[in-house]
């Protein structure tokens, strides 16, 4: 019985772990390799260009940490829809704290202020009890009011504004030795495809902060934390099933209290990254939603640290694109209609009808934008992560495992 | 035991509200002003008759918020969709009311109904992807709202449906003719939109839907438990998809009384944030249509008060901060009640049953 059951298992195991690794590569080759020939036809050249790949780093950086900070407290059983405020309370105090005492200094203020509005979270949802959304949207709306008001106070009298703080020092960037040059001169070659790709990897290489970096090892310590420390599976322990967790002697309340405080600590560190990386001035309404798509990395990546950091690199992507050159993403929405094509072509191949009829569906959709709209407005490209997202709920949403108490309230001693 | 539910359900909201002044008073002791003359700057402003107009204009917009909100929690939904269906309705109404003609009262029917519609239609995405897919309807609101937003800008396209005056910088949809206006009632140098009967009308729909329909007792039922509701035949799922579109119906009013009244068009001048707005309320009214409108003239009177702190040096910002803190003294208030409620109906029970085991044991 046992290893009947178990071959099967095992076997499907193997599979799975050689299959998506393998697809996903398959499927990235695909599109590189459909993004240089776009690129060849219609010349809109800042796809892959280093200028693109530098940017859309700056720009998923934030969306990851607000993503990673989602994942911290939904893995340990809370929704933290106040990502937004924390990052609003970091991008204000590394401003403020980085005004007054140095970069440094301020983004150590926004970790150690972000974890106390973590923290407020926490007591508010763990030991309280109220209402998760409610709480999180009351952190969001206190801390954009408290981040006015204090601007209001504080920047004018030393040469900010009302809305904008004083220029704050950079952090220090460094371009990679030996290997930047390498790729930089096969970029200039022109190769195609090859010079495409050592493009990319010249301008994620270049100017490189050292706060990026710092930001990036959250992903592997997460992953590390969650599936390969004693807290880890105490904290998801705590996010599939409260009751059982405490039943065997672990202290959900305490561990949502840590888990949620690191949650704020990363939401407001990407807040800080916006105020002392991405610019160098605290700007009112500086994070613009990017809490909200954080949530919605986590979604889209699954509740897993890689699938966090996938979402954020192609919601990055998206935004470095629109900012750039609009003309991009039309270049854009046509290699993803020609990816959705093969993929299609390959579904009808193995005779999948309807996932054929979806992905045919959006390349005709792809088609349609391309011959029917010349340019589009830049909101509709800042709603493509939420779009993305909904669609991913929409058609994914039984295959996808969110961890199976996360916004529920739970009492200790009670069911 | 009513006497004492309703003693708790006015002084919870009161405490919250107290808190919170205690709260921002200390915050102006800080700020190095005095608070009380602040307090009472704020309302001699306030309640000054001009601004009062303004703010019960406002109180009607954000009325309605609440009690989309509330038709939500009552089912124990939450809708913070409420921003994308306003933005629908109060779009579309506006597109439809600018490209037809019609007889005055027609008119303004027709675009009522098709706010109630478009703000109906856009919650039922959100509706459908609970009842059909189980998606948390929190999630896929948030996702909602800003997709809202996209599609209305890219649909105010000159090219799409709406059109730039010249010498404008943004794009609006067509103006309404008059027929399509509705007129405001004069009063204190101010006019007041007359929007505000069919706001104190959807309050008595929603009291008498609640209290007197059998939709709106299968409605609650459903939302105090669903597998009960469900074992005692109420379709719960279609249930839940129903108030959802019912309360993105209402959500489509939001915006139509500035529409009618005062602005002919909707650009993208039209305020964000209802969502929020409109839960606080129904928390702070407890989804009664008569505390959410006290909780809705607060909301605006606040707002509309705030700007005279500025010329004494203190940001008016600070009222956002005193919102979000009501909002969190009130659910933990009605956190706390609820405990204590609890624990007393245990000892209730326990007190009896404790009588009652030595009569068992006799038999």
């Amino acid at each position: 019985m046992s290893t009947q059951s178990a071959t099967p298992n095992k076997a499907e195991k193997a599979k799975s772990f050689f299959k998506s690794p393998a697809r996903v590569t398959i499927l990235i080759a695909i599109v590189f390799l459909v993004v240089s020939l776009v690129e060849n036809i219609t010349s809109a050249v800042d796809i892959s260009s280093p200028g693109t790949s530098g940017a859309t780093l700056r720009f998923a950086i934030p969306l990851l940490m607000a993503g990673l900070g989602g994942l911290w407290a939904e893995r340990a059983g809370v929704i933290n829809i106040g990502l937004e405020g924390m990052m609003i309370v970091g991008t204000w105090t590394a401003a403020w704290f980085g005004y007054l005492h140095g970069p440094w200094v301020g983004l150590l203020a926004a970790a150690i202020f972000g974890l106390l509005s973590g923290l407020f979270h926490a007591i508010l949802t763990v030991k309280i009890g109220i209402d998760q959304a409610v709480s999180g949207l009351a952190i969001n709306l206190i801390a954009a009011g408290a981040a006015r008001y204090l601007s209001g106070i504080f920047f004018p009298a030393v040469g900010g504004d009302r809305t904008i703080s004083p220029p704050v020092e950079t952090l220090p960037t460094f371009t990679v030795p030996v290997l930047a040059p390498f790729f930089q001169g096969i970029d200039e070659k022109n190769i195609f495809l090859i010079s495409n790709v050592s493009g990319l990897i010249y301008g994620l290489l270049t100017d490189l902060s050292v706060v990026t970096v710092g930001l990036l090892l959250f992903v592997p310590l997460t992953s590390w934390i969650l599936w390969r420390s004693k807290f880890g599976l105490r904290m998801r322990f705590s996010g599939e099933n409260p009751m059982a967790a405490e039943s065997l002697g672990i202290n959900v309340y305490m561990t949502r209290y840590i888990a949620i405080s690191v949650s704020g600590m990363l939401a407001s560190l990407g807040g800080a990254y916006l105020a002392l990386v991405a610019s160098s001035v605290y700007r009112e309404g500086q994070t613009a939603g990017r809490g909200f798509i954080g949530l919605a990395t986590v979604i889209f990546g699954n509740w897993r640290p890689g699938g966090v950091f996938a979402g954020s690199v192609l919601f990055g992507f998206t935004d470095a694109l629109r900012v750039r050159q609009s003309d991009s993403v039309m270049a854009m929405i046509m290699a993803a209609g020609i990816v959705a094509g093969l993929l299609s072509l390959y579904y009808v191949l193995s005779r999948k009808w309807k996932p054929a009829a979806v992905s045919g569906g959006i390349a005709l959709f792809a088609l349609w934008m391309n011959l029917r709209v010349t340019n589009i407005p830049q909101e509709f490209i800042t709603a493509f992560p939420n779009l993305a997202t909904l669609i991913v709920l929409t058609f994914l949403a039984q295959r996808l495992t969110p961890p199976a108490m996360a916004g529920m309230p739970y009492r200790r001693g009670s069911e | 035991m009513t006497k004492n539910r309703i003693f708790w359900a006015v002084a919870a909201p009161v405490a919250a509200i107290l808190n919170s002044l205690l709260f921002i008073y200390i915050i102006l002791k800080i700020r190095g002003v005095d608070p009380l003359s602040m307090f009472s700057l704020m309302i001699s402003y306030g309640f000054d008759p001009r601004n009062l107009v303004s703010e019960l204009n406002q109180t009607i917009a954000y009325y309605l918020a609440g009690v989309a909100a509330a038709i939500g929690f009552k089912m124990l939904l939450f809708n913070i969709g409420i921003d994308g269906q306003y933005r629908m309705g109060a779009f579309f109404g506006a597109v439809v009311g600018g490209a037809v003609a019609l007889p005055p009262v027609l008119h303004v029917l027709l675009i009522v109904i098709t706010a109630m519609i478009a703000g109906g239609l856009w919650a039922a995405i959100a509706g459908y992807l609970k009842v059909r897919r189980g998606v948390n309807e929190v999630i896929s609101n948030i996702m909602l709202n800003f997709i809202a937003a996209a599609v209305i800008s890219y649909l105010l396209l000159p090219s799409m449906l709406g059109t730039l005056p010249e010498g404008s910088q943004t794009a609006q949809t067509f103006p309404i003719p008059a027929s399509g206006q509705m007129p405001t009632i004069k009063a204190f140098d101010g006019e007041i939109y007359s929007f505000l009967f069919v706001a104190i009308f959807v309050g008595i729909a929603y009291w008498v839907m609640l209290n007197k329909t059998v939709f709106g007792f299968n409605l609650k039922a459903t939302g105090l438990s669903f597998r009960a509701a469900r074992a005692s035949g109420v379709n719960a799922p279609r249930m839940i998809f129903v108030t959802t579109v019912l309360s993105g119906a209402i959500a489509g009013l939001v915006g139509i009384g500035t529409l009618l009244s005062d602005t002919h068009k909707y650009s993208m001048a039209f305020p964000a944030g209802y969502a929020f707005t409109g839960l606080a309320l129904a928390l702070l009214g407890r989804n009664h249509p008569v505390g959410i409108f006290f909780a809705a003239f607060l909301w605006s009177f606040l707002e509309r008060s705030a700007p005279v702190l500025e010329f004494e040096g203190v940001p008016p910002e600070i009222v956002i901060v005193m919102q979000g803190t009501i909002v969190l003294s009130i659910v933990i208030a009605y956190e706390v009640v609820a405990r204590i409620n609890l624990r007393q109906q245990q000892r209730a029970v326990g007190s009896v049953s404790a009588e009652a085991q030595p009569i068992k044991e006799s038999n």
